[in-house]
C-alpha cells in the first residue's frame, strides 16, 4: 500500500510517499515525480519518513530521474529515511549519487 | 522448519510474500536488518519471475519454501515459466542503469550482494532458485 502527498513549501515541492514501494506500485511514485517535473518544479523534496520498504522498482524511479534533472537544474534530494531503508541505499552505493539527508532542516540547509 | 507459500504470478502478490517472510523470519537468528535485507532480496527474484518469467499472468504460480537450519537459511523459488538464471545474468553497471534511465537491473545487483550464495537448477520444466544466507556473515 503507498500514497503519495505532495505540498509546496516556498519554492519546495514537498513530495511524501507513505507506506511500502514495490513492484505494484512504483509507477505512481514515478508519475508523482514526472508531475512534478513537466510542471516546472525546480526543487523537489522526498520526505522518506513514512517510507516502510523500498524494493529496487523505487530506487529505479529515483535513478531514472538522476541525468534529467542534472541537465534541466532541478534539485532531487531525500530526507528522513529510516535506518533499515537507508541501508537498501547503501547497498547500491545510490547514496553516493543522489542527495540524501538525515532531516528536512538538514536538507534545506544546503 | 520448512515453511511454503505459493504465490500468483502478479506484483500485488509481493506485499503477501512480505508479509508470509516477515512472519517466518521473525523467529530466525537473524538482526532485524538482516530480515529486512533477506526479505528484499526473495522480493527482487519472485518480482522479476513474476514480471519477466510470467508477464503477470495472475493463473501463473511460483512457489517459494524457506527452510531455517542451525546455521543457515535456504529459500528456494520454484517456477515453470521461462527459465530466469540469475547467475548467467552479467551484473548491471551503476552508471548503465542511469544513462539508459533504466528502471530495471538494480534488482539483480541487490540479490548479489544480500545473499551469501545463488544457486540454480533447471529440471524437467521446473526452474529453482536458491539462496541462502549464512548467519553472522
Amino acid at each position: 500500500m503507498l500514497t503519495i502527498d505532495i505540498q509546496i513549501e516556498n519554492t519546495h515541492h514537498i513530495l511524501t510517499p507513505s507506506g511500502e514501494i514495490d513492484a505494484s506500485n512504483s509507477v505512481q511514485l514515478d508519475e508523482s515525480i514526472r508531475h512534478l517535473s513537466e510542471s516546472g518544479a525546480k526543487s523537489i523534496l522526498v520526505d522518506g519518513t513514512q517510507i516502510d520498504y523500498i524494493s529496487s522498482a523505487g530506487l529505479g524511479v529515483f535513478m531514472s530521474y538522476l541525468e534529467d534533472f542534472q541537465e534541466k537544474g532541478v534539485s532531487l534530494k531525500i530526507f528522513g529515511l529510516k535506518p533499515r531503508v537507508y541501508e537498501v541505499f547503501q547497498i547500491l552505493g545510490l547514496d553516493q549519487l543522489i542527495s540524501i539527508f538525515p532531516d528536512k532542516e538538514s536538507a534545506l540547509a544546503e | 522448519m520448512k515453511q511454503k507459500i505459493q504465490l500468483s504470478c502478479q506484483t500485488s502478490a509481493l506485499a503477501e510474500l512480505r508479509r508470509f517472510l516477515e512472519q517466518q523470519l521473525e523467529s530466525t537468528s537473524l538482526s532485524e536488518r538482516d530480515r529486512h535485507q533477506v526479505t528484499l532480496a526473495v522480493e527482487e527474484v519472485c518480482a522479476n519471475l513474476i514480471i519477466h518469467s510470467h508477464k503477470c499472468n495472475g493463473r501463473d504460480h511460483i512457489f517459494l519454501s524457506m527452510n531455517d537450519l542451525p546455521d543457515r537459511i535456504i529459500f528456494e523459488i520454484e517456477d515453470q515459466g521461462e527459465a530466469f538464471n540469475l547467475l548467467q545474468y552479467e551484473t548491471p553497471d551503476i552508471q548503465r542503469v542511469i544513462s539508459e534511465k533504466r528502471k530495471g537491473g538494480l534488482g539483480i545487483i541487490l540479490v548479489r550482494k544480500i545473499m551469501d550464495e545463488i544457486q540454480f537448477e533447471s529440471h524437467q520444466g521446473t526452474n529453482t532458485c536458491r539462496l541462502i544466507k549464512f548467519f553472522q556473515s
